[in-house]
C-alpha cells in the first residue's frame, strides 16, 4: 500500500490541529461519482458506486484503512486469537458492539440488528449480492445486546468476511424486516434510504443521478462530520468529473478518474485541485488458455479440459510471450503515476506479496532464443511453427482506449518473436457479462490469450487465490460459470490450497500465499501480469482529511474530512 | 376528421403492442447480462442467484406477458389511485428496474422535468430563432444574411453536440468561471436569484440543443419559402398591390408552413427522448440519460419500458402532423 501525494501526509497532520469546530459547521461538501448510484443497499448491487455511497450512511463492525489494517467501526475491537475473540479452532468470531450506538432515527443499535443483517443476506431467494461473505456461517448467536458470535462450518482462518468492509454494512432490523427474501427488491423507499450510523442521513435519493444528504444528529462523535450537508452527484464521464473538481472548483470530490496521465497532470495545472493515488491488489494482467479454443471443436469440447491448446501447453511459449512484454513502457504510456510494473498476481498486501522481479526487462533475444531452443522454427513468412502447430494468436480484451493500446503494442513485440496476433476487442458488458448463450465472454475463452484486470476484497487473498483450483474452470457443464479461466489445473497447488485453509498464523498464511502466487505467475506463466493499478481520485485544496483507501470504500472516513479556511 | 381519428387511433393499438413484441424480442436476442457491472469479486454462483431473483430464469412469453401487464394492467391503476386517493394497484408488482429495483415509471416521472426543462425550451429557442432567420434568408436569397446564415446552419449540422457541448464548457466554465458545468437537478425556482441560477446553468445545454434545432428547422423554412416566393400566387398578391409584408408573411408564409410543421411535429417526441449526448455532457440526467445508463447495466425493464414511450410519442405525433395538415391547408381533407 502506498498513497504517492504529499497532499495526503499534510492533510493527516491537519487533523490534528483543525475540526475542532463541530458537526455541520463547515457546511456543504460535494462529491461527484461517474458511475452514479443505483441503490443505496450493497446487500442487492454489489456495485463500487452503490457500495460507496452507502458507506456514508450505514457502516460495518469494522473497516480496513488506508494501510489494509482493520480498524473497529462499530464493533469495540478486533477480535483476534490473541485477545480471545476469535476462538481457537478458528471456527467462532464473537464481536462486541461499542456501547451507546444509536441508529440516526434515535433508536439503540443492538445485536439483534447484526443478527438479522445476516439472515437477510443468507435469505435462498433474497438473491444478495454479498453471499460470498457470508460462506460457512452456520450461526449467528447474540448472547447479550452487545455481543454477536459468528460460528463457521469449519475453521475460518480469515473470519473477517461477514460485517467488516463496505460490502457488509449492519442493516436496521426494524426499518428492513419486511424486506425478507423474494420482498428484498419491492423495499423501494428502504433500499433508498437506510436509517445507518454513519455520520450522514439521506435526505433526498435520486437514482442514477444525485442524493442529498445531512449529518447524521445521533452520530456517535459528537463533533463529527464537519460537514452539514452533502450532494453526492453521479454520472458524465471521468473526464468531466476530473474537470469539475481539478479545474472548474465545482466539486470537491472526484472519484476513479480513469484518464490518461498527462489528461490529470494538465487539469491539475489549473491549481483548483490535486489528484491523490493509492494502490490495492488491482492487477492487469494476460490470461493463457491451457485449452483450444479453436472453432473446428464442437461447443462441449471446444475452450474445455478435454481439448488441451495445441501450443499454450508449452511453457516455453508461454514464458517468450511473457518475456517479449516492455512492462515499464505499458504503465508510462496506460496509467502513469496510477500504475506500476509488477510480475505477482497478489501484489499486495505487502504479506502476501511475492515481490518478484523476473519480468520486469524485455528480453528479446531471449524469447527468441528460448522458443527456437524448444523447437519453434521461423518459417518463411517469420512465424514460428513446429510440427505443423503455427505460433498464431487470438488476442481478445474489453472495449476501452488503454487496453486497445496495450493490445497494438504487445502485437507488435510478439511480432517480433515469431508469433502472429490477431486482435479482437468487446464491449465491456458483453464481456464480463456471464450471458451462457453468448460466444464472446471472458468465461468461455474463445480466444488463446485475453486481457482484463481483476483483485479481491479486503487484505486476504484465500478465496482469489482459489479461484484456479481444478475443476473451478468454466465448463458447459456449469453453464460456463466458474473462476478458473485459465483452466489451470495442479493437484500440488490444490494441496496447497487446502494448506492455505487449514493455516490461521499470518505470517505461514503469507509465506503459502506468496508460494500459490508463483506457480501460477513466475514457474508457469498461466497468468502473465503486466500492470499493477491504482486507484487516481481528486480532492479540491480546500477539503481536509482525505485519506485515500483502496482497501474499502473511499468515502471510509467521511466523517473527518472539513473544510481548510 | 373524427372518423378518421377514431381509425388511425384503433390501428395505432396494433402497431404499439407490437412494436413492443419487436423491442422486447430484440432485447432479449442481443447478447446481455445484468450482472456485467457487478464486479468480478463477486462469484459466479452469487451473481446466478441474483439474476433468479431478478426473475431472469423464468420462459421468454412469461417475462413478456409479465411485462405487458404491469405495463398496461398494473400501471394505470398506480396513475389513477395517485390522482384519486384510490387503492386498486396496493400490493401489486410494477415494471422494476433491475439496476434501482425501483418502479422504472416513478423515476421516468422524476427525470421528466430537467428533460422538458432543458431539451424542451432548447427545441422553443430552436424554431423561435430558425423561423425568422429561414424567412429572411429566402426573401433576400444569396445576400451577406443568407450566406452567414447557411455557413451558421452548416457548422450546427456538422457539428456534433459532444464537441460544441465540452467546446462551450472549456470557454464558459474553465476559462471565464461564468457558468456551471455541471447540471444541479436538486436545484428549485423560489425566487428571482435561483431563478437567475436555473437560468445561468441552462443556458449551455439549450444553445448547444438548439444549434442543432436551428440548423434543421432554418433549412427547411427558407427551402419551402423559396418553393412558394416564386409561385404565381404570389405575383398576383403583388400585382394586386399588397405590400411586401401581407405578401410574405400572410400569403407565402403559411402556404409553406406544412412541411416544416411536419418536422416540427416529428420531432417533438425526441424531446422526451432527451437528447443522449447533451444530457450526458453536461450531467442533465434526464430521460436520455435514464436510457443510455439502463442499456449499459442491460436493465432490460427500463429499456423496454422508455423505448416503447418513445414508439407511442411517435405514433401520436404523426397523427397530430397530420391532423394539422388538414387545419393549415383546407383542401387537404381526410374524410
Amino acid at each position: 500500500m502506498r498513497i504517492k501525494s504529499l497532499f495526503v501526509g499534510l492533510a493527516a497532520a491537519l487533523i490534528a490541529t483543525a475540526s475542532f469546530a463541530g458537526r455541520g459547521s463547515d457546511g456543504n461538501v460535494s462529491i461527484i461519482y461517474w458511475q452514479a448510484p443505483s441503490i443505496l443497499n450493497p446487500y442487492l448491487s454489489g456495485g463500487t458506486k452503490d457500495i460507496e455511497s452507502s458507506s456514508m450512511i450505514i457502516e460495518p463492525l469494522a473497516r480496513y484503512n488506508e494501510t489494509g489494517a482493520l480498524v473497529p467501526f462499530l464493533a469495540e475491537e478486533i477480535p483476534t486469537v490473541a485477545n480471545g475473540g476469535v476462538s481457537a479452532d478458528l471456527k467462532s468470531i464473537t464481536w462486541k458492539l461499542k456501547s451507546g450506538l444509536k441508529w440516526s432515527d434515535g433508536s439503540a443499535v443492538t445485536s439483534a440488528d447484526v443478527k438479522f443483517t445476516g439472515e437477510y443476506c443468507m435469505d435462498p431467494d433474497g438473491g444478495c449480492a454479498q453471499l460470498e461473505k457470508f460462506d460457512g456461517v452456520t450461526d449467528i448467536a447474540t448472547p447479550d445486546d452487545r455481543t454477536i458470535v459468528v460460528s463457521f462450518s469449519a475453521s475460518k482462518p480469515n473470519p473477517y468476511g461477514p460485517f467488516v468492509g463496505g460490502q457488509t454494512p449492519i442493516l436496521q432490523k426494524k426499518q428492513f424486516a419486511n424486506c425478507m427474501g423474494a420482498k428484498a427488491p419491492n423495499c423501494t423507499a428502504e433500499n433508498f434510504g437506510p436509517i445507518g450510523t454513519g455520520p450522514f442521513v439521506v435526505t433526498e435519493f435520486k437514482p442514477n443521478d444525485v442524493i442529498q444528504m445531512k449529518a447524521n444528529d445521533n452520530y456517535r462523535d459528537p463533533s463529527k462530520p464537519a460537514f452539514a450537508t452533502v450532494t453526492f452527484k453521479g454520472g458524465g464521464d471521468a473526464t468531466a468529473a476530473g474537470r469539475s473538481v481539478l479545474e472548474t472548483g465545482e466539486f470537491d470530490y472526484a472519484w476513479n478518474l480513469q484518464l490518461a496521465p498527462e489528461v490529470i497532470a494538465n487539469m491539475e495545472k489549473a491549481g483548483k485541485g490535486v489528484a491523490i493515488a493509492g494502490f490495492g491488489p488491482l492487477v492487469e494482467r494476460l490470461e493463457m488458455n491451457m485449452t483450444d479454443p479453436s472453432p473446428s471443436l464442437d461447443a462441449d469440447t471446444r475452450s474445455t479440459r478435454k481439448a488441451p491448446h495445441p501450443f499454450l501447453t508449452d511453457i516455453n511459449v508461454r514464458k517468450a510471450l511473457s518475456m517479449a512484454i516492455d512492462r515499464p513502457l505499458l504503465v508510462e504510456i496506460g496509467y502513469g503515476k496510477a500504475g506500476d510494473v509488477t510480475c505477482d498476481l497478489v501484489p499486495a498486501p505487502d504479506l502476501y506479496a511475492a515481490k518478484n522481479t523476473h519480468c520486469l526487462k524485455q528480453d528479446i533475444a531471449g524469447a527468441n532464443a528460448l522458443l527456437e531452443k524448444a523447437g519453434w522454427k521461423k518459417g518463411s513468412d517469420g512465424i514460428r511453427a513446429k510440427d505443423g502447430v503455427k505460433l498464431s494468436i487470438l488476442y481478445q480484451t474489453s472495449t476501452n482506449a488503454v487496453r486497445q493500446d496495450f493490445q497494438a503494442l504487445i502485437k507488435e513485440w510478439w511480432q517480433q518473436i515469431g508469433v502472429e496476433t490477431e486482435l479482437r476487442n468487446l464491449n465491456a458488458s458483453v464481456f464480463f457479462g456471464g450471458d451462457p448463450g453468448s460466444p464472446d465472454t471472458y468465461q468461455k475463452f474463445y480466444a488463446d490469450v485475453e486481457m482484463y484486470a481483476n483483485t479481491f476484497d479486503g487484505t486476504d487473498p484465500q478465496a482469489y487465490l482459489s479461484a484456479y483450483r481444478c475443476g473451478n474452470e468454466p465448463k458447459p457443464e456449469s453453464q460456463w460459470q466458474g473462476a478458473n479461466i485459465n483452466r489451470y489445473c495442479d493437484p500440488a497447488y490444490d494441496a496447497l490450497l487446502d494448506k492455505l485453509s487449514a493455516t490461521g498464523d499470518l505470517k505461514k498464511r503469507g509465506e503459502i500465499g506468496i508460494q500459490l502466487n508463483n506457480m501460477l505467475t513466475k514457474d508457469s506463466y498461466t497468468i502473465v501480469p503486466l500492470v499493477h493499478r491504482g486507484r487516481v481520485s481528486a480532492h479540491a485544496k480546500s477539503l481536509g482529511g482525505v485519506v485515500l483507501n483502496t482497501w474499502d470504500s473511499e468515502l471510509w472516513n467521511v466523517a473527518d474530512w472539513y473544510r481548510i479556511k | 376528421m373524427l372518423t378518421y381519428i377514431a381509425r388511425r387511433l384503433l390501428i395505432s393499438i396494433p402497431t404499439l403492442i407490437f412494436i413492443s413484441l419487436v423491442i422486447f424480442l430484440l432485447l432479449n436476442l442481443a447478447p446481455n447480462d445484468p450482472m456485467a457491472q457487478v464486479p468480478l469479486t463477486v462469484p459466479p454462483e452469487v451473481k446466478q442467484k441474483m439474476r433468479e431473483a431478478l426473475g431472469l430464469g423464468q420462459p421468454l412469453y412469461v417475462q413478456f406477458l409479465k411485462w405487458l401487464i404491469q405495463l398496461f394492467w398494473i400501471e394505470p391503476q398506480v396513475f389513477i389511485d395517485y390522482m384519486f386517493n384510490t387503492s386498486f394497484s396496493e400490493g401489486k408488482l410494477r415494471v422494476i428496474s433491475w439496476q434501482t429495483r425501483s418502479p422504472v415509471m416513478d423515476i421516468i416521472v422524476q427525470r421528466m422535468p430537467q428533460t422538458l426543462w432543458v431539451v424542451g425550451m432548447s427545441y422553443v429557442v430552436g424554431i423561435l430563432i430558425a423561423i425568422p432567420i429561414g424567412i429572411y434568408s429566402a426573401y433576400k436569397q444569396y445576400s451577406v444574411f443568407d450566406q452567414v446564415g447557411t455557413f451558421v446552419t452548416m457548422i450546427g449540422y456538422s457539428v456534433p453536440p459532444f464537441f460544441t457541448g465540452v467546446f462551450v464548457i472549456v470557454i464558459f466554465s474553465v476559462q471565464l468561471g461564468w457558468l456551471p458545468s455541471i447540471y444541479d437537478t436538486t436545484h428549485t425556482v423560489v425566487d428571482w436569484e435561483t431563478f437567475k441560477i436555473q437560468l445561468k446553468q441552462m443556458v449551455m445545454p439549450v444553445m448547444v440543443l438548439a444549434l442543432q434545432t436551428t440548423a434543421m428547422i432554418n433549412r427547411f423554412m427558407r427551402a419551402t419559402m423559396l418553393d412558394n416566393l416564386n409561385q404565381d400566387y404570389v405575383r398576383t398578391a403583388r400585382a394586386k398591390g399588397l405590400s411586401e409584408w401581407t405578401v410574405v408573411m400572410i400569403h407565402v408564409l403559411r402556404n409553406s408552413m406544412i412541411p416544416v410543421i411536419t418536422v416540427i411535429a416529428l420531432n417533438v417526441p425526441a424531446i422526451f427522448g432527451g437528447a443522449i449526448i447533451t444530457e450526458q455532457v453536461f450531467k442533465v440526467n434526464g430521460i436520455g440519460q435514464q436510457l443510455i445508463g439502463a442499456i449499459y447495466a442491460n436493465d432490460l425493464p427500463t429499456v423496454q419500458t422508455i423505448t416503447f414511450m418513445f414508439a407511442v410519442l411517435i405514433v401520436l405525433f404523426n397523427l397530430l402532423a397530420d391532423i394539422i395538415y388538414g387545419i393549415l391547408d383546407p383542401r387537404i381533407r381526410y374524410d
